[in-house]
């Protein structure tokens, strides 16, 4: 049997002779770390939910019905005549959830073990344009159901290119196909989400482990194990604080992936909708266009940036600045290896300025989120009685957003004209004999 | 308020706010009427309780109300009953055992009478909660001053009258003193039930309701735990195979 593999294997290695290295490359000889901590584990789990998102969809695309007239009900098939129908779907809504779960606890890692930094911008900048796609992603996947917050969240967020000074009604049109979102819409939105952005995605996510790979990974302690001392116990040019990527962290991931898993289950057996935050009440009611729902808003993973753009007021007769607001929350973080000179990587080695204003910029983005998804609009005068709701409500997002921007602004003088004092960056990653 | 003042309510505010959502305090959700509502007590796993409300709803609800996505054949064989029990009992519409539970009130004539047409209840509980439901069921008051002169506290203005009042009776609402706020709501002429009795039939009714809204959730509950518990398992031996491996990095 043994042999049979081996001769499989050599008939392969003859024809295709750079699938060996490939994978010595990327898997038994990618050194990686070995301090890598409970942050660690939002890559792969990532890739774990792109997987589930594809095997599901193509599940879910086998019975849903791309039309105005048909979608919703075609949905309802699927939950309910469709065999195990209702596990394709409840894993692909879960999925969409917790694939922005991950990737925020993912970019979070990012930013508080300095991963953007020199030499690793471009990881950062693939990573960002992840980021980007899979909003488009996740916003035309949540159209498809067609329910009613589907219809008036795909109007609204349509709407947005709108505000664009001179070509904003057009471009409008030409994005519907129609001057509501209809059938039209609903089937470009399909061939996006099903097909474009999907294969998009995943050249990114090649392209981002590929960069990611050539650098090598960050760590914790945020010093270049390349740099460090060299020989370990598989090769003697290699790094000393390496361990091989496989075996080492695909048996760790899979602990990761275990945890995940459990918690997934739970969401996708007990709690599909999560109260009215993965699927949303009124989005059990067909697309509308005459009946709106009473609060429009987005799912929870757009709220922060909603919030931005709701709180920015018009000014100067356009409405432009709300959504240049939004995006520009965004461009930022695009922009982080630029604006953050800081020499020093790791938050564990780096100024109280620093450290403040992270959790600060992690407050406000929390915060934002409550404000974008009206949970500040019920709260405020249950907790502080007859106030003028609106405006407290303003003045908590517009200080929110202020606070958001602010950790840029703050970053870049703080690096830039030398004001943190930092601590002593060791060597070698802090777990070593 | 001075301007410091004001900056300083802000702050103050601001804080409190921040400091309260972190610590999660969801609000509870409340009707359009703004009163908060009473727990539904949904049960799936009572079967009594939603074949009881399956014949309330197809004797009292169907008639103008579909369940469009929801077959009869379904029906059957998540609530235990045979195919002759529903047949006999619960399809008055003459559809085909395999087929969906649609009203025979034609649209355009419900149109006419009640203002729009009655809508379809197959997702009704997932598109309002149960608790709504339930909240509805039990808050229709007489008001003359509606077309079909009733009215609902959880649903103000609604412009459905009250099938099941020989059951509930008639309840009037005694409003605010000076104001046309309902304050709250008597039964000024009873039912063929008793209040209780009553109150469990609407649970019973919002029962069926929950159910039809997913009936997948009685598969998802007794798979779920089996799956997590594989999960368990399988995170223990993953766990144990990691230890394994790392024992030697140092």
């Amino acid at each position: 049997m043994a042999n049979v593999f081996t001769r499989m294997g050599d008939w392969v290695n003859e024809r295709a002779p750079n699938m060996m290295p490939a994978y010595r490359k990327h898997m038994t000889e990618y050194y990686a770390p070995k301090n890598f901590n409970l942050w660690y584990y939002f890559g792969s789990l990532a890739l774990l939910v792109l997987v589930n998102q594809i095997v599901t969809g193509i599940f879910l695309t086998m019975n849903y019905n791309p039309s105005a007239a048909g979608a919703f009900a075609s949905v309802e098939y699927i939950m309910r005549d469709v065999e195990w129908g209702w596990l394709i779907r409840y894993m692909h809504s879960t999925g969409a959830s917790l694939f922005f779960v991950v990737v925020f606890l993912h970019m979070f890692r990012g930013l508080m073990y300095g991963s953007y930094k020199k030499p690793r911008e471009l990881v950062w900048l693939l990573g960002m344009l992840i980021f980007l796609v899979l909003m488009a992603e996740a916003f035309m996947g949540y159209v498809l159901p067609w329910g009613n917050m589907s219809f008036w969240g795909a109007k609204v967020i349509i709407s947005l290119f709108g505000t664009i000074p001179v070509i904003g009604g057009t471009l409008v049109e030409w994005i519907m196909g129609d001057y509501l979102p209809a059938d039209a819409t609903l089937n470009r939105f399909f061939a996006l989400h099903v097909i474009a952005l999907p294969l998009v995605l995943l050249l990114l996510v090649v392209l981002h482990i590929a960069a990611l790979h050539e650098v090598g990974s960050n760590n914790p302690d945020g010093v270049e194990i390349k740099k460090g001392p060299k020989g370990n116990r598989w090769d003697a040019l290699k790094p000393a604080d390496g361990i091989p990527f496989h075996p080492y962290y695909t048996v760790k991931d899979l602990v990761g992936v275990g945890f995940f898993l459990m918690i997934a289950a739970f969401i996708i057996f007990f709690a599909p909708t999560f109260g009215g935050w993965f699927l949303e009440h009124d989005n059990f009611i067909p697309a509308n266009n005459l009946a709106t729902p009473a609060h429009i808003k987005p799912v929870w993973y757009f709220t922060p940036f909603y919030a931005i753009l709701r709180m920015i007021p018009s000014f100067l007769g356009q409405a432009f600045w709300g959504v240049l607001a939004m995006f520009g929350a965004i461009a930022l973080l695009f922009a982080l290896p630029w604006i953050d000179v800081g020499k020093v990587k790791s938050i564990r080695y780096r100024g109280t300025g620093y450290k403040v204003a992270l959790g600060l910029f992690v407050l406000s983005f929390i915060m934002l989120g409550a404000v974008g998804a009206g949970v500040t609009a019920e709260v405020i005068p249950e907790w502080f009685g007859d106030v003028d709701v609106t405006f407290w409500e303003n003045l908590f997002g517009r200080l929110m957003t202020l606070v958001y921007f602010g950790y840029f602004v703050f970053l870049w003088l703080y690096t830039r004209f030398g004001w943190e004092t930092t601590k002593p960056v060791p060597e070698r990653v802090t777990t070593h004999d | 308020m001075t301007k410091r003042q004001l900056l300083m309510k802000h702050i103050l505010l601001s804080m409190t706010l921040a400091l309260g959502l972190l610590v999660g305090s969801t609000p509870v959700l409340a009707s359009e009427g703004g009163a908060e509502l009473p727990s539904a007590g949904v049960n799936l796993r009572d079967q009594a309780s939603l074949q009881r409300g399956a014949r309330l709803f197809f004797n009292y609800c169907v008639g103008c109300h579909s369940l469009q996505y929801q077959r009869y054949s379904r029906i059957a064989e998540d609530l235990g009953l045979t195919e002759k029990e529903v047949m006999e009992n619960l399809n008055f519409t003459g559809a085909k055992f395999g087929e969906p539970v649609i009203s025979h009130m034609p649209e355009d004539m419900a149109k006419q009478w009640f203002g729009k047409a009655p809508p379809d209840l197959s997702l009704e509980v997932r598109a309002k909660t149960a608790d709504w439901v339930y909240g509805y069921l039990n808050s229709f008051y007489v008001d003359p001053s509606r077309p079909v002169g009733w009215n609902n506290t959880v649903f103000p203005n609604a412009s459905m009258p009250f099938p099941l009042w020989e059951l509930q009776g008639i309840q009037t609402a005694v409003r605010k003193p000076g104001s046309e706020d309902v304050e709250k709501l008597e039964l000024s002429q009873p039912g063929t039930m008793t209040p209780a009795q009553y109150q469990q039939a609407a649970r019973d009714l919002t029962n069926f309701l929950a159910y039809v809204s997913e009936p997948a959730a009685l598969q998802r509950h007794a798979y779920g735990i089996w799956v997590i518990l594989f999960l368990a398992l399988f995170t223990l031996l993953a766990y144990a195979l990691k230890k394994e491996y790392w024992k030697d990095v140092h």
